[in-house]
């Protein structure tokens, strides 16, 4: 009784497991079938879901069109750069969080969180005048700087999880041992905190990858990720949706595969704690 | 060498002091025990000597030279925790080495003195294990390798035993006491074992509340305790105190540890009936409701053969009695 209970229960979670899976995923699918339709076939109504002429047309067309490498390369810099330079900053400041917290870490924590509720376009225009005047619109130093402070408080969050986790003992064994601040960070704390710390990384260079509206009105030509490049087929003369799929299947394709081989790697990072 | 003043030091967390000003010199080379009930600033009085704490006020000096402002890195010290805190991400061998690899010793010397050490607390066959592999008491093997490869100037030690097995603990007491013993190294060590205590100290110092109660060598301690507080925690059964009519005037309240009873089954000072007989083989601890006094607790050495509900007579050993006036000091 109880068992054929259980069973039902999981049945429907599984179902309902696939079917949000599946609605998640639609889109995207969609995207790379039409990135290999022709441009009258994209727009046909009924759209024909795997009976279509394959062509490569569009990537060839994106590829004469458009320097994909450059942005790419863009991309590759900011997201890594923003991550790593992100890093940088929160580890100390999640390491002071975690083990030395004060009265107020806690009202700290939140209001960095806070900074994340606030609607990005309130701050366009002075930032857009602050790059401005420092020559600072359209490079990827400018977006990486951006981008280090937008993902800021997501890195020192989990951080500051993850260092939560770590005994503070064993720190404390280390400045017996003769470590400085900056050998108790490099050599016992990072060590042991290598899986948050990956999965941290991981996922800043993914938002950082997929972040769209400060790369877009930060940047021009020169600097432009692959979010512009992506932008640059929506307009203006009309749309043209195969094209557009092709250059979105483009960009996506790498942060997708990333995601793919790292997948185990995120899960348990996001987890980490909350199952132990 | 490793002498260690500490002098007025205070210690509060925010509003609550948990230290009142204190004072005690360690001599360079003593082995000395902090003993105290629980939560009364054992560990807070060693982190203070660490460094890992900051006092409120007062100063350390550390082989001389003032050590109250030092970080725990540049004070000499090595501590051994009771949860050892080793580093899991390294092997045994790293683990031992780290010390001297932060004091940038040559490549050379460090393989020379984690194989000594090593071998000296028997750990060659591990060395290439990571601390998750190892037994409890080889853990905490590792961590007194760590403490000993960078010849500190003094050992601190927080309950370093109380994570093991009864049998694990007493061959650990005589391996810190041997290496006490071969080398020469001042030790602070916190416990709330009375064993402990009294079999590795050169000096015991009990606190109460933050605050010294008494400091002496064991001997002194059990022969001579200051106050009644002392009195009951050196010693074990704690010793029998008696107030009221049978202290005979002189002395607010009598003691006499169940040492000192002598146990009979026709005569004696006092007469009472057997509530419990505990029987070790060695020794006989028989529990005695004395009419008019209260339960006393008295040792026969051997095996006395009385069971509940049996008479017995006590008498106590007049030149081992203690007295005490109202506020609980010795007289
Ligand atoms: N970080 C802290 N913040 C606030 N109070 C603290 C802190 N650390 C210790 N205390 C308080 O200081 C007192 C002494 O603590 P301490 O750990 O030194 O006791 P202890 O003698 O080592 O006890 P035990 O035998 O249980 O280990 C306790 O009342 C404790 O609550
Ligand atoms: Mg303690």
């Amino acid at each position: 009784m109880a068992r054929a209970a259980t069973n039902r229960r999981k049945l429907v979670l599984t179902l309902l497991a696939w079917t949000v899976g599946i609605a998640m995923f639609f889109p995207i699918l969609w995207t790379a079938l039409t990135s290999f339709k022709t441009e009258a076939e994209a727009i046909a109504s009924p759209p024909s879901f795997l009976a279509f002429h394959w062509t490569l047309e569009n990537y060839a067309e994106v590829q004469a069109r458009s320097d994909y490498f450059l942005h790419f390369m863009n991309s590759v810099v900011i997201s890594l750069g923003s991550t790593l330079a992100g890093l940088l900053v929160a580890v100390p400041a999640a390491w002071s969080m975690a083990f030395v917290p004060g009265r107020r870490t806690r009202d700290v924590l939140m209001w960095m969180l806070s900074t994340k509720m606030l609607p990005p376009v309130g701050v366009l225009i002075p930032i857009y005048l602050l790059f401005r005047d420092s020559g600072l619109l359209d490079s990827r130093i400018g977006l990486i700087i951006v981008l280090t402070l937008i993902n800021l408080p997501i890195i020192v969050w989990m951080l500051f999880t993850y260092f939560r986790e770590i005994p503070g003992e064993i720190l404390e064994a280390a400045r017996m041992d003769g470590a400085g601040l900056r050998e108790e960070i490099l050599f016992v704390l990072l060590p042991m905190a290598v899986p948050g710390i990956a999965s941290t990384l991981l996922l800043n260079v993914i938002l950082a990858w997929n972040e769209a509206f400060w790369t877009l009105n930060l940047s021009a030509s020169q600097s432009a990720p692959l979010t512009a490049f992506i932008a640059s087929y929506s307009s203006p003369e009309g749309l043209f949706y195969a094209k557009l799929s092709a250059a979105s299947t483009m960009a996506v394709a790498p942060i997708l595969i990333l995601g793919w081989f790292s997948q185990k790697q995120l899960v348990r990072g996001l987890t980490f704690g909350a199952v132990k | 060498m490793g002498e260690i003043v500490l002098n007025r030091i205070t210690k509060s967390f925010g509003d609550v002091s948990v230290i009142p000003p204190l004072d005690l010199t360690i001599a360079d080379g003593e082995f000395v025990v902090f003993v105290g009930p629980s939560g009364c600033g054992k560990s807070t009085l060693l982190r203070l000597i660490a460094g890992l704490e900051d006092s409120s006020s007062g100063a350390i000096r550390i082989d001389g030279k003032d050590a109250t402002a030092l970080p725990p890195a540049q004070r000499g010290l090595a501590m051994v925790f009771q949860s050892y805190a080793l580093y899991p991400h390294m092997t045994v061998r790293n683990n031992i080495a780290f010390p001297l690899k932060m004091a940038r010793m040559d490549k050379a010397a460090i393989d020379r003195k984690v194989e000594a050490a090593a071998k000296v607390l028997n750990l060659t066959s591990y060395l290439d294990r990571r601390p998750g592999q190892l037994s409890g008491g080889q853990r905490q093997r590792v961590a007194i390798g760590r403490a000993i490869v960078r010849e500190p100037t003094a050992f601190l030690f927080d309950e370093p035993l109380s994570n093991l097995d009864a049998a694990l603990r007493v061959n650990m007491r005589l391996e810190i006491s041997e290496l006490h013993a071969s080398l020469g190294t001042t030790m602070i060590y916190v416990t709330h074992d009375q064993v402990e205590a009294m079999t590795m100290a050169d000096k015991i110092v009990v606190l109460n509340a933050g605050r010294i109660e008494q400091v002496g060598s064991p001997i002194e301690l059990y022969n001579r305790p200051c106050n009644r507080f002392v009195a009951g925690f050196i010693g074990s059964p704690r010793m029998n105190i008696i107030e009221g009519a049978e202290t005979g005037g002189q002395a607010h309240a009598i003691g006499i540890r169940p040492e000192h009873l002598a146990l009979s089954t026709d005569s004696g000072h006092w007469a009472g009936t057997v509530s419990v007989s505990e029987h070790l083989g060695s020794d006989t601890f028989v529990y005695v409701q004395v009419d008019g006094v209260g339960t006393l607790v008295a040792r026969a050495g051997g095996e006395f053969p009385v069971r509940h509900g049996d008479r017995v007579w006590l008498t106590p050993q007049p030149d081992r009695l203690h007295r005490f006036d109202a506020e609980g000091k010795a007289l």
